[in-house]
């Protein structure tokens, strides 16, 4: 751990629409944001709750941090509620239509305003744009060390021990600090917000608004005039039908009858 | 030290079609050696070469292998700080290689590796780059369409990178067909020196612990798969699911949250993050069908469900569905298919054409 002061810890969320809600428009062939219920995007919740667990057990300060509209406010004070110190929300109507280039850059830019950080935690990916580019794209920039795709994570002897999941098996790595971990979905279960945890967030103050001029960032480098990607058009996929046939009554029957039906269909042979 | 690429004109010096090799314990990734095919038909197209990046310790001979699945060249760049992947490392040779030489499209396999890499190096570039994609074209213009899915996999969305260059995407694994090897095949390989030190060395690995499979078969490769998922409960469940999968001649496969439970390894894992499977029949037992799972398996021949709640999202892609505990519904359908494998029995068992 650093000495004599307690661990800063970032950590990135972004808020997304709820998976079992994911609308497309119609016309515009893009996401349906207004009037659909958002959430934490669900890794960024096991990243925070990572965070807090941290905090659990050694001085640490956490600070969430996100790019977009006003509207994450909703999430940054479910954050602080959960036990999060303070948010600080980068806001600003240039930054729309940003890709994964000018997102990594306008929050590592926020990054480096805020200071002082030891450790940085993302998501493994959002639910909406599902790149996992953003988290190592900060550090890139930061130019600090990155472990990604992390379930379980110690400090010995001040430097930060982490275990990542590889396709083949698990791995566990040893960086300094700072740096910047990944968090797996599903490694941990968020914690609900506490009352008083909410009561702080009614009390106020704890989210403050930036925009890119406070923080200092270059309009020329943000936005979708800048971002290197464009989604040229989207198509609707068409999978095929499904019979959806619904086997019921004993499970002797159901059974017997779908066994029948996958025999007729040849794609089993008894 | 960064350029920038954001003038027309300057898109004409970037050419050639990269692939990133990644080796894995002394052969080639899957998802590398599809690329390969793919990156083939994209550098056709545009009718330069296709260069294969491999950066490791000793790989000589892997990069020869790499030449007779349809590279023109091989790019090696070999140093014993590269024997295994680390962030900081790969993406400075992958930076220096790529603000050299100037490429036109760089292309990666979408795995952990891949995903850790390309994220550090599309900023570092400041260059786009589209993830997971599974399909590619070139447009009126010459520019990469990089079409990949959105919206866990209800659309595909069209991504250009018109104004910087490379154009960057990574693959998905498994959707791009392997080409077959001809050991005979022709091709440069080109030895790059690697500025590095220990300084570049920012991560240790102090341990790997390899998945273990208990045999059986691979999910992505059989015509049935078992798949079982949080509504299993326990895992040893999975014993169950086994026995089923044995009885059929397929493979059991997993939900990520019976994965992330830790019931069963990682590597049986279907879905958006883990793998893609299309067998003859998908059984999804005790899994709700969240759209990150559906990525992973709604190609399937045949969907059989099996959950208890009429409301599982899972039906709704179904072929044939059972509404039921799978603990009644699973031990029955073993039954049954022991019965039907004894010989004279099926008809008896068979009910009339439903
Ligand atoms: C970034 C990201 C990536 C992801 N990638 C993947 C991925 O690659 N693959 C994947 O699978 N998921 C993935 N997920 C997770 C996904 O969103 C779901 O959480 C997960 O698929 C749910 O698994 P499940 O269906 O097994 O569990 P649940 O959703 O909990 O469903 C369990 C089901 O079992 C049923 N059940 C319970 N008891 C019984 C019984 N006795 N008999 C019959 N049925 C019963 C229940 O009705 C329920 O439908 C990802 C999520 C995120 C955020
Ligand atoms: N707008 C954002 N605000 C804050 N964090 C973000 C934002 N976009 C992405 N992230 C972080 O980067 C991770 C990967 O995002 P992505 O590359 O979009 O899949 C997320 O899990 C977040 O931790």
């Amino acid at each position: 751990m650093p000495p004599g002061r307690p661990l800063r810890i970032l950590v990135c969320i972004k808020q997304v629409p709820k998976a079992q809600d994911l609308q497309v428009d119609p016309k515009t062939q893009t996401l349906k944001r207004v009037g659909v219920p958002s959430e934490i995007n669900p890794p960024d919740a096991n990243a925070l709750e990572f965070a807090l667990r941290m905090k659990d057990r050694m001085p640490a300060e956490i600070v969430v941090l996100s790019m977009g509209p006003t509207s994450f406010d909703e999430s940054l004070e479910r954050a602080v509620a959960m036990g999060a110190d303070r948010a600080v929300l980068l806001t600003d109507r240039i930054l729309g239509g940003s890709d994964t280039v000018p997102t990594a850059h306008a929050l590592s830019e926020t990054i480096r305003k805020i200071g002082g950080y030891d450790l940085i935690l993302c998501g493994e990916e959002t639910t909406d744009a599902s790149t996992g580019h953003v988290g190592p794209g900060i550090a890139g920039h930061l130019d600090i060390p990155q472990i990604t795709y992390i379930s379980d994570m110690e400090i010995v002897d001040g430097r930060v021990r982490a275990r990542r999941t590889a396709e083949d098996g698990s791995e566990w790595w040893e960086t300094a600090m700072p740096c910047l971990l990944t968090v797996n979905f599903g490694c941990n279960r968020p914690r609900e917000p506490t009352l008083s945890g909410k009561i702080r967030v009614k009390r106020g103050g704890v989210i403050v608004h930036w925009s890119c001029a406070d923080v200092g960032i270059d309009p020329n480098k943000v936005g979708l005039k800048n971002s290197p990607t464009i989604v040229a058009k989207v198509d609707t996929v068409h999978l095929p039908p499904r019979a959806r046939k619904m086997f019921t009554g004993e499970p002797r029957e159901a059974v017997a009858q779908l066994l029948h039906a996958l025999v007729e269909d040849g794609v089993i042979r008894p | 030290m960064i350029e920038h690429h954001n003038a027309l004109e300057g898109k004409s010096h970037f050419k050639g079609v990269w692939v990133f090799l990644e080796g894995r314990k002394g052969a080639l990734r899957d998802v590398s050696i599809q690329l390969i095919g793919e990156g083939r038909r994209i550098a056709d197209r545009r009718g330069v070469t296709l260069t294969g990046v491999l950066p490791g310790y000793r790989v000589e001979a892997l990069a020869r292998h790499a030449i007779g699945y349809g590279l023109d060249r091989v790019i090696v760049v070999d140093h014993p700080l590269l024997e295994i992947y680390r962030s900081r490392p790969f993406t400075k040779v992958m930076a220096t290689l790529i603000h050299r030489d100037k490429p036109e499209i760089v292309l990666y396999g979408a795995s952990k590796n891949g995903r850790d890499l390309g994220g550090r190096l599309h900023a570092v570039l400041e260059t786009g780059l589209a993830a997971d994609c599974v399909k590619f074209d070139l447009d009126d213009e010459g520019n990469l369409d990089m079409i990949r899915p959105s919206f866990g996999g209800k659309s595909l969305a069209h991504i250009l990178c018109k104004q910087h260059r490379p154009q960057m995407a990574s693959a998905r694994r498994n959707v791009f067909l392997a080409p077959s090897h001809d050991p005979a095949r022709a091709g440069e390989i080109v030895h790059q020196t690697a500025d590095l030190s220990e300084a570049d060395l920012d991560a240790k690995l102090l341990e790997f612990k390899e998945f273990v499979r208990e045999g059986g078969q691979r999910p992505d490769e059989a015509e049935v798969v078992v798949s079982g998922g949080y509504g299993l409960g326990d895992p040893k469940n999975f014993g169950m699911l086994q026995e089923l999968a044995d009885l059929l001649g397929g493979a059991v496969a997993a939900s990520r949250k019976a994965v992330d439970s830790g019931w069963i390894p990682k590597e049986f894992q279907v879905g958006q993050t883990g793998m893609t499977v299309r067998p003859k029949v998908y059984f999804a037992i005790g899994i709700s069908g969240a759209v990150q799972h559906l990525a992973g398996m709604q190609e399937s021949g045949k969907i059989v469900a099996i959950n208890i709640d009429p409301k599982a999202a899972i039906f709704e892609i179904a072929d044939y569905g059972i509404v039921g505990d799978l603990f009644q519904i699973v031990p029955e359908l073993i039954r049954q298919l022991k019965e039907l494998k004894a010989p004279g029995l099926p008809t008896e068992i068979l009910p009339a054409a439903v």
